[in-house]
């Protein structure tokens, strides 16, 4: 990669090995320099830098928690107000950011259209004030607030978000860094709401080797835990990448906040990707012309 | 040209006057009216700007916030559970220095579930950094909002315009609209910075220290004072174009008063009807109707109040366990005064009933017999008088 297209600054404060800070530089990198970035608290604030430092080379305004989006709206009005429409308004968010707190501003924003991107950082946890379990936090993972493993499922946040009809959603990881960018820069090329949910392991939080960051994200797509997708207009799934279908086990066993499992719980939580996993083929088929 | 207008119709006049370019707001009782007439005038085409229709007032006062930093002038309303809603933002609009301009409508804070007028909703955001001015009728409301652009854009502070749910909001009086001409004189477009500049990038609202917070806070703090002078300008200013000027706060008959009421909102007229009867059987009764209420007018305050011997503050609001706001607020600006006034405080007309001038008049009869103040406020609905 050139370095003259990094965004995002060296020397910020993300921890070892952490996946969102690169996907904050992915997106960036394939958003370009026409771009005004909104943030919220979450890592991606602290990556982001303290006063009087910035690691963005875009502008960026540090909003509050539940509000990524009707920021970003804000913006992207104003600046239509102000006849500059080649500029392209990215929010950033966490899970907890997304999943919970933000939920109804986005779908608010969503609904009206409000033209930005919106990025979704999913480190599965609010990491920023110490690994305490989201929506987002999937079945069976511990975090300080469910010791002994989250009980209930990982929110269907994408099947949200296309209902409500948005021009462009897509998954994507780290782990993928080319198709996260394509993503990215397809999302530029439609008007409207985009919404791009990025897998972005946490070595901090899933107690894992940070040196492994880029192998779980891989991982996470390869056993279909985390499958790759885009839909349009709420419409139309396309698959964009098919995984191996190796065994969950191969990315549970690498992760601290896994290792409590049972025999039955790792089988358990294969079935269940096992069924979402057909339900996204269902989905997908649904729309294949015959 | 006079035309009869709601409160809320003559503030919905002065945002289109006031060549607004965006609007975000939300829905809800009795400020609703304010909504739907910006939305109306935006749809027929008799008012620039756009509307964003919100899902909540939280998100409404972000997108104001984020697209004011943005360089455009913006506008929102709201009353009772939705400013209380937005509570998180307000803090955050003063702190990021934007020139917003919010219609406030008072209703009661719930619970219990009421609608009628009470200022407990726009007095509980005392200390998240907006400057606060209450006006009496619609007329007031609409020169006000036309007045807290120039002040807000001047000093980078974001303004509440506060009027009674009802009373003011709803009641249908002659209201004077300016000529378009002469407000664009008196209000020109500011080229309002775009904070957002991508050949200079910056990072708004990151992190600071303890000693740049502190900064930044006395900084707002410093500005904030100064707005008083801003509004006094501004209002004479408007007051030689158009013939209407109100002062931060309005003294009436205090010169020789020996005892005076102090309001703020709608109840001011009644308590005017009240301080004329009690001057025809020769009680020296006089009247500061306080508008400006952040920044407070410390100076406006000791030179009208002072003086007296007695001073009565009746509040439409309450701080339970405490008292009055209004009156709370008077009596600790008026401590380091060497001869100040006996304060007292009542509290009535909550949820919008009725504050007649009879009861100002039996109130002010009381006070004039009380031997010495009290600490905690009298209810006026228990009175017996
Ligand atoms: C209204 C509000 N509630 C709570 C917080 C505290 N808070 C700051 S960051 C954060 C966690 C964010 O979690 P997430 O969105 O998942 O982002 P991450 O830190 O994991 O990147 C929380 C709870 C806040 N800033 N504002
Ligand atoms: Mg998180």
């Amino acid at each position: 990669m050139d370095t003259q297209d990094e965004i995002l600054r060296k020397g910020h404060y993300a921890c070892p090995g952490c996946g969102l800070a690169i996907a904050m530089r992915l997106v960036l990198r394939a958003v370009g320099r026409k771009a005004i970035a909104v943030i919220v608290p979450s890592c991606e604030a602290v990556i982001s830098g303290t006063y009087p430092f910035s690691a963005l080379e875009v502008p960026a305004f540090h909003s509050a928690f539940a509000i990524a989006a009707p920021t970003a709206a804000g913006i992207s009005r104003a600046l239509k107000i102000r006849k500059e429409t080649d500029v392209t308004v990215l929010a950033f968010a966490g899970d907890g950011g997304t999943y919970d707190i933000g939920l109804q501003s986005l779908s608010g924003a969503a609904e009206r259209n409000e033209d930005f991107i919106y990025v979704c950082l999913d480190n599965e946890a609010y990491m920023n004030t110490g690994i305490q379990a989201s929506s987002s936090t999937p079945p069976l993972s511990w975090t300080v607030t469910t010791p002994k493993g989250k009980v209930e499922k990982k929110k269907r946040l994408m099947e949200i978000i296309v209902a409500h009809s948005v021009p462009y959603a897509a998954t994507a990881t780290i782990g993928y860094p080319q198709d996260l960018m394509e993503k990215v820069k397809r999302a530029k090329e439609f008007q409207g709401t985009k919404f791009i949910h990025v897998l972005t392991p946490c070595p901090t939080g899933w107690k894992m080797k940070e040196e492994l960051t880029g192998v779980i994200a891989m991982l996470a797509f390869e056993t279909k835990v985390f499958p790759l997708y885009e839909v349009i207009n709420g419409e139309i799934y396309r698959i964009t990448k098919v995984p191996k279908g190796l065994p969950v086990r191969d990315y549970l066993s690498i992760q601290g906040r896994f290792s409590h499992l049972s025999e039955d719980e790792i089988e358990k939580i294969q079935q269940e990707v096992d069924i979402e996993w057909e339900r996204l083929i269902y989905l997908a088929k649904r729309h294949e012309k015959v | 040209m006079a035309e009869l207008l709601s409160g809320n119709h003559a503030i919905a006049e002065a945002v289109r006057l006031s060549k607004v370019d965006f609007v975000a707001a939300y829905p809800i009782t009795p400020q609703t009216p304010i909504y739907e007439k910006i939305a109306e005038m935006i749809s027929e085409g008799k008012m620039c700007g756009q509307m964003m229709r919100a899902e909540s007032e939280h998100s409404a006062m972000a997108a104001c916030i984020s697209a004011s930093l943005a360089g455009v002038r913006v506008f929102t309303a709201s009353s009772s559970q939705g400013i209380a809603y937005m509570h998180e933002m307000l803090h955050f609009a003063s702190g990021c220095r934007v020139p917003i301009v919010m219609a406030c409508v008072n209703r009661v804070v719930s619970a219990p579930w009421a609608f009628g007028t009470d200022q407990t909703d726009t007095l509980s955001q005392r200390d998240t950094g907006w400057i606060q001015l209450y006006c009496e009728d619609g007329q007031e409301a609409l020169d006000t909002v036309i007045m807290a652009y120039k002040v807000s854009e001047t000093i980078f502070l974001p303004v509440m315009v506060i009027i009674d749910g009802f009373y003011t909001s709803h009641f249908i009086e002659p209201v004077e609209i300016p000529e378009q001409t002469l407000i664009d004189q008196y209000l020109p477009k500011r080229n309002l910075p775009n904070r957002f500049d991508l050949s200079n990038p910056a990072f708004l609202q990151n992190v600071v220290d303890p000693p740049n917070y502190t900064r930044f806070k006395k900084r707002q703090f410093d500005d904030t004072l100064k707005a008083r002078r801003l509004l006094i300008e501004a209002d004479k200013e408007f007051g030689e174009l158009f013939g209407r000027s109100y002062g931060v706060v309005e003294p009436l008959e205090l010169a020789d008063a020996e005892i005076g009421i102090v309001t703020a909102g709608s109840m001011t007229s009644c308590a005017r009807i009240a301080v004329r009867t009690l001057r025809s059987k020769g009680i020296k009764a006089g009247l500061l109707k306080i508008k400006l209420f952040r920044p407070f007018p410390y100076n406006e305050v000791a030179r009208y109040l002072g003086t007296l011997e007695k001073v009565i503050v009746i509040d439409r609001n309450v701080s339970s366990g405490k008292g009055g706001i209004f009156c709370d607020e008077l009596k600790a600006s008026m401590y380091n005064l060497k001869n100040r006034p006996e304060i007292y405080g009542f509290i009535g007309g909550l949820c919008g009933e009725d504050l007649p001038p009879e009861k100002f008049e039996k109130i002010t009869l009381s006070v004039l017999r009380a031997k010495k103040p009290w600490d905690v406020p009298k209810w006026i609905h228990r009175m017996r008088f």
